[in-house]
């Protein structure tokens, strides 16, 4: 993405981002609260509309956004990326796997059985095969997550978008998410992820973007920003969430 | 109390199966028939009610206001009264018919558009990133989560509306309240023919309560466990209060 801005109201959010990701790669982003990290991976699937800028997939689509930009034109992009929400998002009234075929079955019209078969393979992947038939609330935060990120896998998108995936979870269901998002890193799904696990960023992640106040404040790999960043803001940061105490 | 002694029993078992066949001929079907034109109504004004274009959604809130504000009884006779000075004349039965179901249309408009807004804004955006549209969504998605909610609330409209076509009885509609008047007037026996039409209307009541009951429990599978009866029952008692208060508190923000 190129030269990306977005207001709500008089309120920038967005100003002039450029974001590049590889295919096969991870990109962290990080940065204190309402520094506009989850409006970037918004804006990467459709759900909000930049004011200005440019989102190129590899393949296309290539959307600019001017006020005359279509919906249809920004909604393009849903149709290369996937995201998982933080508050998990699945649908109560529909079963594991009713919830993981919905995309692949009603929006890309594929076989059913042909999805059920996808998707019971993926739910065996993150250890979710015995769940197909029970419903969200009978699963608990760390399962309910993983089949969000099983939902998203389905519909085989260049691109996964997790936004906090880890954020409402209790701190012992944790880990089983992460080791699903590592496991897709290590295969080379190429990945936005918005998120606070630094040691995680750290680990899964091949460059990490530091935002602050609607900016990119550092970029680079990993290893550098988060074990050295260059910038006072980012030290700050870092250090802040290393040391909270 | 001289008229329960004098209670003619007889008049009560001879004039039972016409009222109840005035019941079931008259009062059912009117009912059924507006209450379903009337949600189609209903969900079509809702969403113009929330539709972001301020010209569409002024009009739904116009016609709610209009319907909420005139009695039911009013709008009855303006159509069957009323609309033949303008060279629309109607039978009893459509006028009947029509009446209540702008009347449903009006109340129920109001009870679907809190339940869509009762559904939380994820579940939509959940509905767009898997790359649906709109429409989908709303389909696929929001109204079968919208409808458990709106259950409670438009079974009472639709009691309410079994009693309400007593109304009709004065466009001349035969059912089950006209047919009382009826025997009442021939008879004179007015306290036990319109005590007996009332039981007649109760226990229509009492049957569809148990319907509702019925739907709830099905709609409601969802948020029920299926191992722990203990916690099917909690559950039960907890969520859709919890999806009441949501609807009572849109209701009253409108």
């Amino acid at each position: 993405m190129s030269g990306l801005n977005k207001s709500f109201g008089d309120h920038e959010v967005l100003r002039h981002i450029d974001l590049q990701v590889d295919a096969g790669k991870v990109l962290a982003l990080i940065g204190p609260s309402g520094s506009g990290k989850t409006t970037v991976l918004r804006c990467l699937n459709g759900l909000e509309r930049p004011d200005a800028g440019t989102i190129t997939f590899d393949g296309g689509p290539e959307v600019t956004f001017t006020p005359r930009t279509s919906r249809r034109q920004k909604e393009s992009l849903r149709f290369r990326s996937a995201m998982v929400f933080q508050s998990y998002n699945l649908f109560p009234h529909k079963t594991v796997l009713q919830n993981v075929i919905e995309g692949p079955v009603q929006v890309q019209r594929r076989p059913k059985a042909e999805a059920i078969a996808d998707a019971e393979a993926l739910l065996d992947r993150v250890g979710l095969a015995d769940k197909r038939d029970q419903y969200p609330h009978q699963l608990s935060g760390g399962q309910q997550q993983r089949v969000g990120i099983v939902r998203a896998l389905a519909l085989k998108p260049a691109l996964l978008l997790f936004d906090e995936p880890t954020s409402a979870l209790d701190p012992e269901l944790v880990g089983d998410v992460l080791t699903v998002i590592k496991e897709l890193a290590d295969e080379g799904w190429t990945m936005v992820l918005v998120t606070h696990e630094l040691a995680f960023a750290r680990e899964v992640a091949d460059q990490v973007v530091f935002m602050d106040g609607g900016v990119v404040v550092e970029e680079g790999p990993a290893s550098e920003v988060l074990r050295q960043p260059r910038r006072e803001r980012t030290q700050r940061f870092v250090h802040r969430l290393l040391n909270p105490f | 109390m001289e008229w329960l002694t004098d209670l003619d029993w007889e008049l009560v078992a001879d004039s039972f199966w016409p009222m109840l066949k005035g019941g079931l001929t008259g009062t059912i079907p009117l009912t059924l028939a507006s209450f379903s034109l009337g949600l189609v109504l209903a969900l079509v004004v809702a969403l113009m009610r929330i539709s972001s274009i301020r010209p569409v959604s002024w009009l739904a809130r116009a016609y709610i206001s209009v319907i909420r504000g005139t009695p039911l009884l009013v709008q009855l006779f303006v159509i069957f009264f009323g609309l033949p000075s303008i060279g629309v004349t109607l039978d009893p039965w459509p006028s009947a018919v029509i009446a209540f179901t702008l009347n449903v249309g009006g109340y129920a408009a109001e009870v679907i558009r809190a339940a869509i807004l009762s559904v939380p804004k994820g579940q939509w955006e959940a509905g767009y990133t898997i790359g649906m549209t709109h429409v989908q969504t709303l389909r696929r998605l929001i109204l079968p989560q919208a409808a458990r909610v709106s259950v409670p609330p438009l079974s009472n409209t639709f009691i309410s509306l079994v009693k309400d076509t007593s109304l009709a009885s004065l466009i001349l509609v035969t059912e089950m309240f006209r047919v009382a008047q009826q025997i009442a007037a021939f008879s004179q026996q007015f306290m036990v023919l319109y005590i007996e039409a009332a039981v007649i209307y109760w226990m229509f009541c009492l049957v569809l309560s148990a319907g509702q009951d019925l739907l709830e429990r099905r709609l409601d599978r969802y948020v029920a466990s299926s191992d722990s009866g203990a916690r099917r029952s909690r559950r039960r008692l907890r969520r859709p209060a919890a999806a009441r208060v949501r609807v009572e508190q849109v209701l009253r923000g409108s």
